[in-house]
């Protein structure tokens, strides 16, 4: 099925050269949206028939003149199609409506297949060159969305940090591939497979494919291009760098860590699991500092991604002790939660641009009371705040709940870095959890409840119904997917079989179709049968009190203590909400702390609160590196400025030295 | 089969019916500590009866959210109270649901109701949802890292297979199980707006978290949520019951019920003395007393990683 | 594992001093931490008691006297009247937060346990971990040293540490008598001395914050 799967990203190069011309006529949208729609179906169809089948591979003589372009469709690669396809298929059907708000089409709609191609034949390619073509040309596609509303402020810095980590991303992404291949120059994937690279080689091509993936994923302390580029570009864009642009770049890790270094160290696991957890709190605590709903939302993509690398460290630790079963078990969470968060978060970004659109605005402390004017947006983001808070019985506590059980499966590993840091990482999963139901406990209630803190908030209209029906089937998928947690179990069966040796027991011939990841004396799950029991009791009880008690209503104005204040001002706003826990969080990690200038008694100026929070990785990392690299180039600015003799000189200089070193060498 | 769906039944109604009995007993316990007769053991059972059959008042900013989440939070509170083994272990529908999903279960609770007070649009909600998130955003990890410990010795998540393992003998006496001891009780404390946490019975608005959020609500859907705090009530002292005091359950029914009847009443009067011998904790001492939990459970586990005895 | 009932009591008695010495890291009242020092001494009282009782060595059961009486109720008794005539019975400052001190204290036991597993891995079990849970003790006894500015408390974590001491010591089973009661009479003297400093101290200088009479050291910085 490969042979299909590359004619789809064919057929999205040839949308993007009509969208390049038919940009600024009305059916252009129509065209570039609904074509990219049915050619992401397309390609989810084909990943899903080719999980199961055996991995097809094909050569084309494109590219390098010896190696040719390689492409593979194995089951890892079938998956993450699967992923890309979904996300994509979402954010077109959202963009047919959505992109009617475009004020300069022509910026956009000619990059945005070009960005869908680049991401689908990122998973096809099996070899060095194809690969990293590939991820340049995804990069680029988004920088060039990132920059298409390149006058708004902030807009133009952000695609700036953005081209300038994505080309860092691709530095050490080819460093990695240099490394593997070798001396003997196989850039193949499968030459790489055949050339077992020795531990040295293997661990530091890990530790680079962590570094460069890892950048391009959001961990941290290689993030900080995230929340600054996902909301600047349009939000059907947004969505698929958060959701599905993270994931390929998860894909690039698993299919360096996994498939083409060999067997996995033990120190390796302990330094992705010490990434993996940090970056899952501190993405967690910067969103709940955010009062921008996107940028609360990409912030909130750089803990899942920490979620994500606790998962695979977990299974790095496990394959590295002989552990196959348990690698499985935490390769199955890591994946269901790939998938989970590309779906509620390409969700919630929907969300938030269906809010810009309907208001203008981005900024949560100038809405609210949204429930009443949007209700139906007002449902579906509701329920993509509580999937990924990981409440049941959604989709976001099936991977959690997984992670949990992989984390408890063997606490007798033989090596103290792992003794230490899984229980660790268990803490600062559960920690981040929490964080991330307060977080969104606070997005939800501060945008879409409690009264209107503007007009803009107050004359929002729904939207249109292509957005909506994208809002309402992801939805139903978050639904979905938590309730019958064994389809999405068995269809990563092949992935981890692939990767680990083996995979998890069958679940879809379970009674009641719970799951039960390892023995069901252990631990088992059933979503089913908690949604059933929960939405059950709720509708009898109701039904049971209205019958015999009451159901009686009175509509009146609210407690004020008997101090009436119509001002919707004196509501909370984002960031009162988070006070208690900046309290007690961030003055650690943020040094937050606040400036009170209360008027002395009698004066009726305005009391000022002023709060302070310092990026401390921004501060520590890279404004030193920038000045750096500001004063060198500051330095080197003489050389502009040098007279003919002098650049002779330093020809002259060059020559000798080459001549010299050569000399030296035999 | 169906003696099994008539056993998980009764334990289903068993819990809600001793829920609210259980509040009127530590009720009675602080009032009598403070030389008062006190309400009568029942009259939680006349107030919900009073509050069910009165008008509801929604204020006029009042969403759907607010109307449907009294019944969100309570059915929720009820499921997970009745996954907890009370007087039997191994029950119909048991194994759908294990320690973790208790515990993110009484999260969407939590999460409903805060969602619920934020709906106001007054101030009110504003400090109690985001007071009663800060001490989920501790006790919650402690909780799990509890979980954690506890399935680490029983070898099990689910609470059947830990209440039978714990009353086995091979359990012992663990260091890891007194200090999950010692960390539950202090979350279970926070998780039920208890003293030294917050003060059920207050009127200051000031000094109020969970009643915060519960501020506007009168009438079936107050009803309701008081009827789901005392249920969350007892499924925080069946849980402690079953885990770390299991006697009683291989007795048979009878047997069971009783045994869990003298833990809810030793529970009960032991919180009320609990309450009345400390004062209540200002806001921002919250943190630490909750971080302690989480250490003290953190460490708990970190003794179970890595040297295997403990 | 399963262990005899002798095994499982010593270890839950050092557990328990372990979550004695974190309960004394969490308190920021003068009062309540000599009080946590008086249940530290308690503790390791029966500890020593029950270690004399399963290793059948009757001198140890002097020492658990030795620690009831001087630790247990003399010092803390001594301390509380310390602190009424110091008149500093109020909040102590502790120079880090607790949340981080007490983060920090896990991290000391999970590397005191680091250390001292593999290192007598083909000890007495029962030895091993009582062993590791002492120095866990001790480190927890320096960090409450490290991280507070009274001297008082400072004196409170010094004989916390000496506690873990004890308890490594019985549990090792190879301390006489004799040692230990010129060690109790050594850490007596060094109290009373301490005590008369802290007066003179506070009679010339009115205060006993360490950050204050850090100025009074003569070399100006």
């Amino acid at each position: 099925m490969i042979i299909p799967a590359l004619f789809c990203i064919a057929a999205l190069l040839c949308l993007s050269v009509a969208g390049a011309f038919f940009a600024t006529t009305p059916s252009g949208r129509t065209i570039v949206y609904g074509g990219s729609l049915l050619v992401s179906i397309a390609s989810l169809l084909i990943a899903l028939l080719s999980i199961g089948a055996a991995p097809e591979t094909v050569t084309l003589p494109i590219g390098l003149p010896w190696t040719g372009a390689n492409f593979n469709l194995d089951p890892l690669a079938a998956f993450f199609l699967a992923v890309v396809g979904l996300g994509s298929a979402g954010a077109s059907l959202y963009a047919l409506g959505y992109g009617r708000h475009e004020h300069e089409p022509q910026r956009v709609l000619p990059f945005y297949p070009l960005f869908l191609a680049g991401l689908n034949l990122v998973v096809l390619a099996a070899d060095a060159f194809s690969f990293l073509f590939a991820w340049e040309l995804m990069s680029l596609a988004s920088w060039a969305l990132v920059m298409s509303h390149h006058r708004e402020s902030g807009n133009a810095h952000a695609g700036y940090v953005y081209i300038v980590m994505a080309s860092f991303s691709g530095l050490v992404l080819l460093l990695c591939f240099g490394l593997l291949a070798g001396t003997t120059g196989g850039y193949a994937f499968s030459a790489i497979r055949a050339g077992h690279p020795s531990s040295g080689v293997a661990a530091l091509a890990l530790l680079l494919a962590l570094i460069g993936a890892g950048s391009k994923a959001g961990v941290v302390p290689l993030h900080v291009w995230l929340p600054l580029a996902h909301p600047a570009a349009p939000s059907h864009v947004s969505a698929l760098m958060s959701g599905v642009m993270t994931k390929v770049a998860v894909y690039g890790f698993i299919r360096i860590a996994f498939d083409l270094v060999g067997a996995p160290t033990w120190w390796s696991a302990v330094i992705v699991l010490a990434v993996g957890g940090i970056t899952a709190v501190l993405g967690v605590l910067y969103a709940l500092m955010e009062h921008d709903l996107k940028r609360l939302l990409a912030y909130h993509t750089v803990e899942n991604i920490g979620i994500i690398f606790i998962g695979l460290g977990l299974a790095l630790a496990f394959a590295a002790n002989q552990l196959p079963a348990a690698a499985a078990l935490a390769l199955t969470a890591a994946l269901f939660h790939v998938f989970n968060h590309s779906v509620f978060k390409s969700l919630l970004f929907f969300g938030s641009g269906a809010v810009l659109t309907a208001t203008g605005e981005r900024d949560m402390d100038h809405l609210g009371g949204l429930i009443h004017r949007m209700p139906k947006t007002a449902l579906t983001f509701l329920i993509g705040c509580m999937a990924i808070s990981a409440l049941p019985p959604l989709n976001g506590f099936v991977s959690e709940w997984l992670t949990f059980q992989a984390i408890l499966l063997h606490p007798d590993l033989p090596q103290w870095g792992l003794k230490i840091m899984i229980p660790a990482d268990g803490a600062l999963l559960a920690l981040s959890a929490a964080l991330a139901a307060a977080c969104f406990v606070k997005a939800f209630g501060v945008t879409f409840l409690g009264r209107p803190r503007t007009r803009a908030a107050g004359q929002a209209r729904e939207v249109d119904r292509f957005s909506l029906y994208a809002m309402f089937g992801f939805a139903a998928l978050c639904l979905l997917a938590g309730i019958f947690p064994g389809v999405m179990i068995d269809l990563l069966g092949p992935v981890t079989q692939a990767l680990t040796g083996t995979h998890l027991p069958t679940q879809l011939g379970l009674e009641w179709l719970s799951i039960v990841p390892i023995a069901s004396a252990r631990s088992s799950y059933n979503g089913l049968l908690l949604f059933v029991f929960v939405a059950g009791s709720a509708s009898i009880t109701a039904l049971v009190i209205h019958r015999y008690a009451s159901r009686s209503v009175r509509r009146a104005p609210a407690w004020d203590c008997g101090f009436p204040d119509p001002r919707p001002i004196t509501q909370y706003t984002g960031a009162s909400f988070a006070q208690p826990i900046r309290r007690v969080f961030g003055t650690v990690v943020f040094r937050a702390h606040e400036i009170v200038t209360m008027p002395p008694p009698g004066d009726i100026g305005p009391a000022r609160i002023e709060k302070h929070l310092s990026d401390l990785i921004w501060d520590g990392i890279y404004a030193p590196i920038a000045d750096v690299v500001w004063r060198l180039s500051l330095a080197l600015n003489a050389l502009q400025f040098l007279t003919i003799r002098r650049y002779l000189t330093f020809v002259f200089a060059a020559l000798v030295i080459l001549l010299l070193v050569l000399a030296l060498w035999q | 089969m169906i003696q099994d769906l008539l056993v998980q039944g009764t334990q289903m109604a068993l819990v809600l019916l001793l829920a609210p009995l259980l509040t009127g007993l530590v009720r009675k316990v602080k009032a009598r500590l403070q030389r008062r007769r006190g309400p009568s053991l029942i009259q939680p059972y006349r107030d919900l009866n009073r509050l069910l059959g009165k008008e509801v008042v929604l204020s006029e900013n009042a969403s759907w959210l607010f109307r449907t989440a009294p019944y969100v939070i309570f059915a929720v509170t009820w499921v997970a109270a009745a996954l907890v083994p009370t007087f039997a272990t191994g029950l119909l529908f048991s194994w759908s649901g294990d320690l973790i999903a208790i515990t993110a279960l009484l999260g969407s609770a939590r999460f409903v109701q805060a969602l619920a007070a934020m709906d106001i649009g007054t101030s009110f909600g504003g400090i109690g949802a985001s007071r009663e998130v800060m001490i989920a955003s501790l006790a919650e990890p402690a909780m799990l890292m509890i979980v954690l410990s506890v399935a680490l010795i029983a070898g099990s998540t689910q609470l059947s297979t830990i209440a039978d393992y714990m009353a086995s003998s091979a359990a012992g006496l663990r260091m890891s199980l007194a200090l999950g001891l010692v960390a539950f009780i202090v979350v279970a404390l926070a998780e039920n707006a208890r003293i030294p946490v917050d003060n059920p019975a207050t009127h200051l608005e000031l000094t109020m978290v969970h009643e915060a959020m519960v501020l506007e609500y009168s009438g079936r859907h107050l009803a309701m949520i008081e009827l789901a705090a005392s249920l969350k009530l007892l499924l925080y002292v069946s849980v402690i019951a079953c885990i770390f005091f299991p006697f009683g359950f291989g007795g048979g029914y009878a047997i069971g019920l009783l045994c869990y009847l003298v833990k809810l009443g030793v529970a009960g009067v032991l919180l009320g003395v609990f309450e009345m011998s400390i004062a209540k904790m200002r806001v921002f001492r919250v943190p630490n007393f909750l971080g302690a939990a989480l250490m003290l459970s953190l460490l708990g586990v970190l003794l179970l990683f890595v040297s295997g005895g403990m | 594992m399963t262990h005899g009932f002798d095994f499982d009591v010593s270890h839950m008695l050092a557990g328990g001093l372990v979550l004695a010495s974190f309960a004394m890291l969490y308190q920021d009242r003068l009062y309540a931490l000599i009080n946590v020092l008086a249940l530290h001494a308690l503790i390791l009282t029966l500890s020593v008691a029950w270690q004399a009782y399963i290793q059948q060595a009757p001198h140890l059961y002097v020492t658990a006297a030795i620690a009831l009486g001087f630790k247990a109720i003399i010092i803390p008794m001594a301390l509380r009247r310390m602190v009424h005539r110091l008149g500093i019975h109020r909040e102590i400052e502790t120079v880090v937060s607790i949340g981080l001190t007490m983060l920090a204290g896990i991290a000391l036991v999970a590397l005191s346990l680091m250390v001292m597993l593999p290192v007598t891995a083909h000890a007495d079990p029962v030895a091993r971990e009582d062993i590791a849970l002492a120095l866990s003790v001790v480190l927890i006894g320096l960090l409450i040293m490290v991280t507070r500015r009274n001297a008082v408390s400072q004196v409170v974590g010094f004989l916390s540490l000496e506690n873990g001491v004890n308890l490594a010591a019985t549990g090792a089973q190879g301390m006489p008598l004799v040692v230990e009661i010129s060690v109790a009479f050594s850490i007596l003297i060094a109290f009373i001395v301490v005590g008369i400093f802290l007066f003179r101290i506070r009679e010339r200088f009115d205060t006993v914050d360490l950050e204050a009479l850090d100025r009074f050291r003569g070399e100006r910085r």
